[in-house]
């Protein structure tokens, strides 16, 4: 087995499922209809995207876990997810926050990883690509909104800012998985897309009259399985059928 | 999701003789009205309570399934059901943009939901409490919407009848898919049968009031016969669900929860037993297990939104003022 290339699977899998799961915990409350089908919209991307890569990782480990072993099947310190995933989902600035964050560093990260020497890995940035736009672009025009909307809807935003500055850093930390795979060329090392990330974000929190994040204070351990009190809470209902119900059939 | 028996339409136009008797010429001649077309004053209003009534059943039968979006059995199941429930999101808002071609507002029809005054369909207002259900709702609830609105398609106003031939071709995949569920229930261990058969035996009767009151009880239904909106009585569209589903149980090996359930040989259909009218009627009237709820989320979801909607309008405000660039550049 490539034990970093199965790591770094797991790692972005995570991501995908995490937030994705938290997205759509929002199905059925958004603050308008529109929002009931995008937010799910982009969940259901998230979630997909995770299920490729869970896939391949259970290839590539070749030790009989399929997706949903993997996705279900683990303790909370083996989940490698970034926090910012974890998170609860607060209001609605904070949601549309973390979500245009988390698509502008993943629309850099796939837009490099289509090159990747990896067929496998560039066939699922190639389309996680074209999703991540979309989600960059409608979670961009709502921090824009609400950051020049009203004077309740900037003071939120800025809160989000607040709230999530924290969890930025991690986004670009490197240790030996993340520079085993740049070196092979397979996924790109985070700490290259931090310039091209920030600036992206400066220019949509321009628009949106929000001061630039500061990245110097980062919570970190995602990566080490070392979660946020609300992850245990979160996998308590991710994995409440298969911890009920082990080994059926759904 | 579906329609119920309507609750409540009056009738109160003044409109001639002469208009009347032209405006169901056009019924009877199998005519399509369409939004700008003059219509009796009685014939909008049934359609605006029908078609607000079926979106809120649309959009609180969200709520029911999303209870089971963070708990689903397998990425497989997570996403079936997150796009299911969405789907059920744009069932909702095509037909409150059908509703809005009569000539009223999808805020005024959301804030008659969140009062309380509106109406859905009853059986939203009872509890998802196992994956089972999920299966159940998808066969049963779906199916039995189906039933229903398959008529509708031929319905005499055009947006109606146009909206509800897209929703019919998603609810018809809805129904395979709760059904499938309930298939690899069935199929699996002891367990999962017993989860499956617990859950067919609590939706199954509020699946049978699905479609509304007995013939005798239903008020509205002959002028919205005449008007063409109705093409069967409720009694009609409830055997029909009852002899397509009966069936399938069987496949499945599970016993519907009811003794006097028969084959009528001489009728060619299924007798079952009587269908408890009192509950129906406490549901409808705001008593169910989660009348309160249902209500109580959507008002809050609204409330906690109200602030984003408030902010967009701002936003769009001040954009329209300035130069029109992209919000985002690409």
């Amino acid at each position: 087995m490539h034990a970093p290339l199965f790591a770094a699977l797991i790692r972005l899998a995570d991501d995908h499922l995490i937030l994705g799961h938290r997205l759509s915990e929002w199905c059925g409350h958004a603050p308008m209809l529109e929002e009931d089908l995008a937010m799910p919209n982009i969940a259901l991307d998230l979630i997909g995207q995770a299920r490729a890569l869970y896939s391949y990782a259970g290839d590539i480990e070749a030790a009989g876990r399929d997706e949903d072993l993997l996705a279900f099947g683990r303790l909370e310190r083996d989940y490698q997810n970034l926090l910012i995933c974890e998170l609860p989902n607060g209001d609605f600035a904070q949601t549309m926050l973390r979500q245009f964050y988390f698509a502008s560093f993943m629309l850099l990260f796939w837009a490099e990883a289509e090159g990747s020497s990896n067929a496998t890995v560039a066939a699922v940035a190639a389309k996680a690509v074209k999703e991540a736009k979309y989600h960059r672009r409608h979670c961009g025009e709502w921090v824009i909104r609400l950051g020049d909307g009203t004077e309740e809807s900037t003071l939120r935003m800025q809160e989000a800012c607040f709230v999530l500055e924290p969890y930025l850093g991690e986004f670009f930390a490197v240790d030996d998985v993340a520079i085993e795979m740049s070196k092979a060329s397979i996924l790109p090392n985070p700490q290259s897309l931090r310039g091209a990330w920030l600036a992206d974000v400066c220019e949509v929190f321009v628009s949106a009259k929000l001061q630039a994040p500061d990245l110097t204070h980062a919570h970190k351990g995602g990566r080490q399985g070392r979660h946020t009190e609300a992850m245990g809470h979160l996998l308590a209902q991710l994995q409440y059928m298969q911890r009920s119900f082990p080994n059926m059939t759904w | 999701m579906y329609s119920q028996g309507l609750i409540g339409a009056g009738s109160d136009n003044t409109e001639t003789p002469e208009f009347l008797t032209a405006f169901q010429a056009r019924i009877d001649a199998d005519e399509k009205i369409e939004p700008n077309d003059p219509m009796p004053a009685a014939y909008r209003k049934t359609l605006i309570r029908q078609i607000g009534q079926h979106a809120h059943s649309e959009i609180v039968g969200m709520l029911p399934e999303s209870n089971w979006i963070t708990r689903a059995p397998t990425l497989r199941r997570k996403v079936a059901l997150l796009a299911k429930v969405q789907d059920e999101g744009g069932h909702g808002l095509y037909l409150y943009s059908a509703a809005e071609t009569l000539g009223v507002s999808r805020k005024e029809m959301t804030e008659e939901l969140i009062s309380g005054r509106a109406k859905y369909s009853s059986i939203f207002n009872y509890p998802t409490q196992t994956w089972a259900d999920i299966g159940a709702i998808g066969w049963l609830v779906d199916g039995a919407a189906i039933m229903n609105q398959v008529p509708l398609c031929r319905c005499s106003y055009g947006p109606y009848a146009r909206a509800m031939i897209r929703v019919c071709k998603e609810e018809s995949f809805h129904q395979r898919q709760g059904y499938e569920i309930m298939f690899t229930l069935a199929e699996g261990s002891a367990a999962q049968k017993d989860m499956a058969q617990d859950a067919l035996n609590r939706w199954w009767w509020p699946s049978l009031m699905m479609f509304g009151p007995p013939d005798g009880d239903s008020l509205h239904s002959d002028q919205s016969t005449l008007w063409k909106i109705k093409r069967f009585s409720n009694d009609e569209l409830r055997q029909k669900f009852v002899d397509a589903t009966v069936p399938q149980a069987l496949r499945l090996g599970l016993t519907l929860p009811d003794e006097a359930l028969a084959w009528n040989e001489a009728e060619g259909r299924y007798d079952y037993g009587e269908i408890d009218w009192d509950e129906f009627w406490s549901v409808v009237k705001g008593h169910g297990p989660l009348n309160k709820d249902r209500v109580a989320v959507r008002k809050k979801a609204w409330d906690d939104g109200a602030w984003v909607r408030e902010a967009a309008l701002a936003y769009a405000r001040k954009r329209a003022a300035r130069a029109a660039t992209p919000l985002v550049a690409e």
